[in-house]
């Protein structure tokens, strides 16, 4: 106590811990003093903290950022149409005037290429946040309630579960297939709701689990000691703490359903020309004797659709990494 | 708003008043868990009462179902597992276990309220405590943030935070255990409840912060005129700031008194182990005595007295149904066993049937029935077993 060339964090640290005996705040509070200089750290704090030492929380956060400028203005990037295409000058390897080349039918593969990544970015983030959306209620619900309910949900959710989410797609989009005339918006609705079918009870299970963990602390029967109304403490108390895990799930399944889309995309199931996707560049481009033929038709959607996939399952990563120590 | 604005006039206009300072009767008690194991009676016929700023402490060993008493009276228990399955629990004259989820949430905090063990772990660790504190305003009350938060700042500083405003804004693990108490205790009083049940308040702390807590408590309690339930094992935190202790055997209150008769002479055999059973000073040097044996499986209460396995002083007819109900002993002064008035005036006839060591060797042997290895271990003292046997036969 001496000490008087402390900074302001450590004194306040000192006057506040317990006159008498316990010394364990002061014990603890220097070290992670110097880690959060000024704000106090929660479990969001802490995490961010973590996030900001992460070299592949930087690399994929760049990557996606990228990809996010690309999706909302293709224009920042390219001048080309990427509906124009002019036979004259198809199967053309990369040049000057195509950087990446064109295609079979003349399209210019860069053009392409950007545009493409709105649809995946669009696919990628609309079906992410609706599986994570119903998957947490519907964990919040079966775990919190127990019972019956729990038990239908999770039967309900078993059903859905044991549908692959491809093979489940393929189904539900033969029959209620995407034609050429079907407005851009309507196909991507479509390949977002097949995901989030046959998506959604892997975040339920891990959020039921994660709630089961979270209800029997002390802070929820406190809440409930104190007055909380049942909606209370489940948003208040036990939503945020339990919501962590499907965070981190949600991303790395954001890279996921980018590419599955690519891949309905590809089956020509999922988007329909004229829409521009990856999975249908990808598609296109390998027919037999064109991967010989004009390679490059294939390879800049796929390095696309690679890295951006990456990207998220990175990111993805690095958030798990920040936001649970133990699994490091 | 309409709904709180509601309540407010409810709060205001006073919907329970004490009828003659009688804050909370619990009468005749009965909670039961249905496990696996079969079912667990963990309140057997409970009763007692509370008045306006009296502290009553509840006494007891683990599993001796004090905080189980607090939790049905707060409404908590875990169901399933857990049903209340008899009794009344009146708050001002209206039974709280017939009255609606609604109005009985009504009842938690702003009139009832409890403060619990670990401070640490009934905090939110994702809000920060000043929120946590204004949330009671916000929602009981319908305060702004901004109001609510001033008056978060004023309890802080009631349960003496130093720097409180500072503080206002960081989170449970940023304090040390007496902090987050007084924290836990801030939300508690927030809405100046009647009555204060505090399950274990300081176990969880070291015994400077102990006294430091039971003094804010006290003092807390005098200043609003509260009823305090404070459930402790410990004898000595309730010395100085109980007024009437009840002791709590296998779900039963075995003896009900106030706290200067009861520490003067018990009328109970397990009250009088308790009592024994304090580490003191003047003893340096000797063997700590302490009571025998295990509290009963409560799947499983031995008939008669419950405490009958490990009383010094058992007889044959402790050991036979019905068991020794809870009777006037002394004017104001309850327990639950045939020979409360030998134990009181410290009668000759009242003889020691069998030591501590030997109901501590009869419980063990017990347990290591149809282990080979065990028999053979305890052939070695068959004698005695033997003997032990014959007390209990």
């Amino acid at each position: 106590m001496t000490d008087t060339t402390r900074t302001d964090q450590t004194r306040t640290t000192i006057a506040a811990s317990e006159p008498g005996a316990d010394g364990s705040g002061s014990l603890v509070q220097p070290t992670d003093a110097g880690t959060t200089a000024e704000k106090p750290a929660s479990l969001w704090t802490d995490a961010w903290y973590d996030l900001r030492r992460s070299p592949l929380f930087w690399i994929s956060s760049v990557l996606i950022l990228v990809l996010l400028v690309m999706a909302v203005a293709p224009g920042l990037f390219t001048s080309v149409d990427p509906t124009y295409a002019s036979l004259a000058q198809a199967r053309q390897r990369p040049s000057d005037q195509h950087v990446f080349g064109t295609t079979a039918l003349g399209y210019d593969v860069y053009s392409r290429t950007i545009y493409g990544a709105r649809a995946s970015v669009l696919v990628g983030l609309c079906s992410s946040i609706l599986t994570a959306v119903i998957g947490i209620v519907v964990g919040l619900i079966s775990g919190f309630t127990g019972g019956w309910l729990d038990a239908v949900l999770s039967r309900v959710g078993e059903i859905f579960f044991a549908i692959p989410l491809l093979l489940g797609g393929i189904l539900f989009l033969y029959v209620f297939p995407n034609g050429l005339d079907t407005p851009f918006w309507l196909q991507v609705g479509k390949v977002v709701l097949v995901i989030a079918i046959f998506g959604w009870p892997s975040v339920a299970r891990l959020m039921r689990s994660s709630v089961l963990q979270v209800k029997p602390n002390d802070y929820v029967t406190a809440a409930r000691a104190l007055g909380g109304s049942p909606g209370r403490l489940i948003l208040q108390h036990v939503l945020p703490n339990a919501i962590a895990p499907v965070i981190v799930v949600s991303t790395i399944n954001l890279g996921v359903f980018i590419s599955v889309e690519a891949t309905l995309s590809f089956l020509n199931i999922g988007l329909r020309p004229p829409a521009v996707s990856w999975g249908i560049d990808i598609s296109n481009a390998s027919s037999i004797g064109l991967v010989r033929a004009a390679p490059n038709m294939l390879l800049f959607p796929s390095l696309f659709l690679s890295v951006t996939v990456l990207a998220f399952i990175m990111l993805g990563d690095a958030v798990r990494d920040a936001i649970d120590p133990k699994l490091r | 708003m309409s709904s709180v604005a509601e309540r407010e006039t409810v709060k205001t206009g006073k919907q329970y008043v004490p009828q003659d300072g009688l804050l909370l009767e619990v009468d005749d008690l009965f909670v039961e868990f249905r496990t696996r194991e079969g079912v667990a009676r963990a309140i057997n016929g409970v009763s007692f009462d509370l008045r306006e700023g009296e502290t009553l402490a509840v006494l007891g060993e683990s599993g001796s179902g004090k905080s189980v008493t607090a939790q049905a009276v707060m409404g908590i228990i875990d169901s399933p597992p857990g049903y209340v399955t008899g009794g009344e629990i009146r708050y001002c004259g209206q039974d709280l276990l017939t009255m609606s989820e609604e109005a009985r949430r009504g009842i938690r905090g702003p009139e009832i309220s409890m403060v619990f063990q670990d401070a640490l772990s009934a905090l939110n660790p994702v809000f920060p405590v000043g929120w946590q504190i204004a949330e009671m305003f916000r929602v009981h009350r319908g305060m702004s943030r901004s109001n609510a938060l001033e008056e978060a700042v004023r309890l802080m500083e009631r349960v003496q935070i130093p720097g409180a405003r500072q503080r206002v804004r960081a989170f449970p693990h940023q304090f040390s255990g007496g902090m987050r108490q007084r924290i836990m205790i801030a939300m508690a009083i927030a809405l100046d409840p009647a009555v204060l049940i505090a399950d274990e308040p300081t176990t969880a702390l070291d015994v400077t912060v102990q006294a430091q807590i039971m003094g804010l408590l006290q003092e807390l309690q005098a200043e609003r005129q509260m009823g305090l339930i404070l459930i402790t094992h410990d004898l000595g935190v309730v010395a100085d700031v109980a007024d009437r202790i009840a002791v709590m055997y296998a779900g039963r209150i075995v003896e009900q008194a106030d706290v200067y008769d009861l520490y003067a002479r018990p009328a109970h055999p397990y009250t009088e182990g308790l009592l024994e059973s304090i580490p003191r000073l003047d003893q340096k040097g000797e063997v700590l005595a302490a009571i025998g044996g295990l509290p009963p499986n409560l799947t499983r209460i031995p008939p008669g007295c419950p405490f009958n396995p490990r009383c010094r002083y058992v007889q044959d007819v402790c050991r036979h149904d019905p068991r020794p109900p809870l009777r006037e002993v002394q004017p104001g002064r309850l327990a639950a066993c045939h020979f409360s008035e030998a134990l009181l005036v410290d009668s000759p006839e009242l003889r020691v049937t069998q030591s501590a060591d030997e109901v501590q060797r009869a419980m063990e042997h017990d347990e290591g029935q149809g282990s080979t290895l065990d028999d053979t271990v305890h052939t070695v003292d068959a004698e005695q077993v033997e003997q032990s046997r014959e007390l209990r036969q």
